[in-house]
Formats: C-alpha cells, sequence, structure tokens
C-alpha cells in the first residue's frame, strides 16, 4: 500500500494522563497517532486508532505495529510513556511487583522501539522518544525499582540512537518532574513538595512542558538531536 | 503457510534489496549455500540485521503473516538459523507456520 499523507505517530499509555494530553495534542497538529493501553479509551477522533495492548506483550505490539503498517504505510514518530511506577521501600518490594515494573518500563519500551523501527528504516526517517523520570537522577528514596527502570530506558535509548541512526532515525529520551497523574496519586504531598523544592524551577510539571520537549525531539528539524535525555526542572 | 520456493524467493530479493539499500553489487550467483553468517559471508553483520528487518516485511507483505524471526528460539539454536540463504528460508517457512497456529 502507499503511505499515508499524514505523519503517524505511536503514543503508548494513551488512555490518560500525560499520554492522553499527548494524544490531543498531535491530533491538533495533524498526526494520525495510534495509542495503546492495557484498557479500553474513549477518544473519539477520526485520526485516532485506540489498540488494547500491553506493551510488555511481545505478540501483542507485533500485531499493533502490523495493523498500523497495513493501513498507513509508515511509522514517523514513537512516544513510549506508558509506564507503570510503585513507590515502596526496597526492602518491602516483592519480587513480582519489581518483575512487572521492569517489563513494562523497560522491555515494553524495547519491544515498541523494535516493532516500530523495523517500519522507520524503509522510509530511512524515525523519531523515538522514550520517556524516563528524574526519580532516577535525584535518587529519590522509595523509587528504587521504578528509577533503575527509568534509567534502563536511558541507558537503552542513549545505544538505540547509535544503533538507528544511520536510518535516520532519532533516539531521545525525557525526564518529566512530578505531574498530577495517577501515577503519583498515591505519593504523600510532603514528599512531592520536598522534591519540587529542590527543582531549579519550583513547580510541578505540566502536560504542556511533556509536549513542548516532544514538539522538540520529533521535529523534522531535530535530525541531528539524538542519544539525549532532557530533564525538567533543571534536574541533570 | 508459506511454500519453501516462496520464501526463498522472499530471501533472494531481500538479499538483493539489502545489497542495493548500500550501493553494493550482491554476489553474481546466489543459491541455497550462499553464506550469511560467519566466515565467507556475503553480508557483515549489520547487512544481517537489514536483511533479517527486510524479509520479515516482504513475507507480511505477500503473505498477510507477521512473524518475528530473530525470535528465542532462533536466537539460542545450537546452528543459526540465518547462517545461508537456504536456512534462512527454511526458518521462514518454519516461523511462518508457528504464526499462523
Amino acid at each position: 500500500m502507499s503511505a499515508s499523507e499524514k505523519p503517524v505517530m505511536i503514543v503508548t499509555g494513551a488512555r490518560k494522563g500525560i499520554g492522553r494530553y499527548l494524544v490531543e495534542h498531535y491530533l491538533a497538529k495533524g498526526y494520525l497517532v495510534e495509542g495503546c493501553s492495557r484498557g479500553k479509551a474513549d477518544i473519539s477522533d477520526s485520526s485516532y486508532k485506540h489498540h488494547e495492548v500491553d506493551v510488555a506483550d511481545e505478540k501483542g505490539v507485533r500485531g499493533m505495529v502490523a495493523d498500523i503498517t497495513k493501513r498507513h504505510g509508515r511509522i514517523d514518530a514513537v512516544l513510549n510513556n506508558a509506564a507503570i511506577a510503585s513507590m515502596n521501600h526496597v526492602l518491602l518490594t516483592p519480587a513480582k511487583s519489581a518483575n512487572r515494573m521492569l517489563e513494562v518500563n523497560v522491555t515494553g519500551t524495547m519491544l515498541v522501539c523494535r516493532d516500530a523501527a523495523k517500519v522507520m528504516i524503509r522510509r530511512k526517517y524515525g523519531r523515538i522518544v522514550n520517556f524516563t523520570t528524574i526519580v532516577a537522577p535525584i535518587a529519590l528514596a522509595g523509587e528504587a525499582v521504578y528509577a533503575a527502570s527509568k534509567s534502563a530506558v536511558v541507558t537503552f535509548t542513549r545505544i538505540l540512537a547509535f544503533e538507528l541512526g544511520q536510518w535516520g532515525i532519532t533516539c531521545n529520551s525525557f525526564g518529566a518532574t512530578p505531574i498530577m497523574t495517577d501515577m503519583i496519586k498515591g505519593v504523600p504531598q510532603d514528599k512531592i513538595d520536598a522534591v519540587v523544592n529542590n527543582l531549579a524551577i519550583k513547580r510541578l510539571g505540566t502536560h504542556q512542558d511533556c509536549a513542548n520537549v516532544c514538539d522538540f525531539f520529533i521535529s523534522p528539524s531535530s535530525d541531528n538531536i539524538t542519544g539525549q535525555v532532557i530533564y525538567l526542572g533543571g534536574v541533570t | 503457510m508459506i511454500a519453501r520456493n516462496d520464501a526463498y524467493e522472499i530471501v533472494i530479493a531481500s538479499l538483493k534489496e539489502v545489497f542495493a539499500q548500500v550501493g553494493e553489487t550482491p554476489p553474481a550467483s546466489i543459491s541455497d549455500d550462499t553464506v550469511l553468517v560467519g566466515a565467507d559471508a556475503v553480508l557483515d553483520s549489520l547487512g544481517v540485521v537489514q536483511l533479517i528487518v527486510e524479509v520479515e516485511q516482504r513475507v507480511e507483505a505477500a503473505h498477510s503473516i507477521s512473524v518475528t524471526l530473530a525470535n528465542d528460539k532462533a536466537m539460542s539454536a545450537r546452528n543459526s538459523p540465518f547462517r545461508t540463504v537456504g536456512v534462512l528460508a527454511d526458518h521462514v517457512v518454519a516461523t511462518a507456520q508457528e504464526a499462523a497456529s
């Protein structure tokens, strides 16, 4: 089939929170957006299709990418936003919980990158943004496994940049400061305040902050920006 | 299901495509015995990666079967299923059969 004229983007974890905002942001910019999450989504737009896929499910991801390729013939950008977090002292963290975080946050990110990149290389163009977190560089107590999984995402993305660069595919990581989403709704307010007070810009992150960084990374002009990580709020 | 001959043709076409993409001339003669991996290979390691992706995409386009050739079984096999054109064609047939079942 011939490729769609409009650029095609995959957003994982699209059902709510940052993912949902990014879906709407890029629909408004004229993208054909393919979102996924484990559950159904109530996003109604002729340029949007939702896939009920767990990113850690290899067969599910493969099927989703095959379906997108069949309908659109191209994938221009991937925003790997899907993740799970479990705030817990390491002494109280069950192996099952740790494994699930690694499965979704690391393996899931890898699977979507792998299968999307196989499509991107045909057109020698692609933009991949993998979501990490500031809790890794700030070494936030209570987030050891989650932070470790996101550190893995950063390292994976840096190396991915070298493996895919020859095909015009850029790969970058983005780490947001705390944003009021379901993921942090269980985190005590004093803990969030302590994190924010240690930032250079002392405020919570916003969905717009995330879109701003993604806009930069996925811009066609950013073809020489790869293997980088941008954190909000002054974190390095 | 993919017939062995169809799989073989896909591998040959993919191999030629990989050479075209890097601007090199493919070997004058390509057969079942053409070596893809290891000593005497006609491709470098990156070329093999490109070949596998190209074969997967051609299988999907021509037969509507979504396959992952570098699967766990392939990567842990004692003998690489990518070592020659013929062995790869056999692997395509077997993997497509598994994917369809």
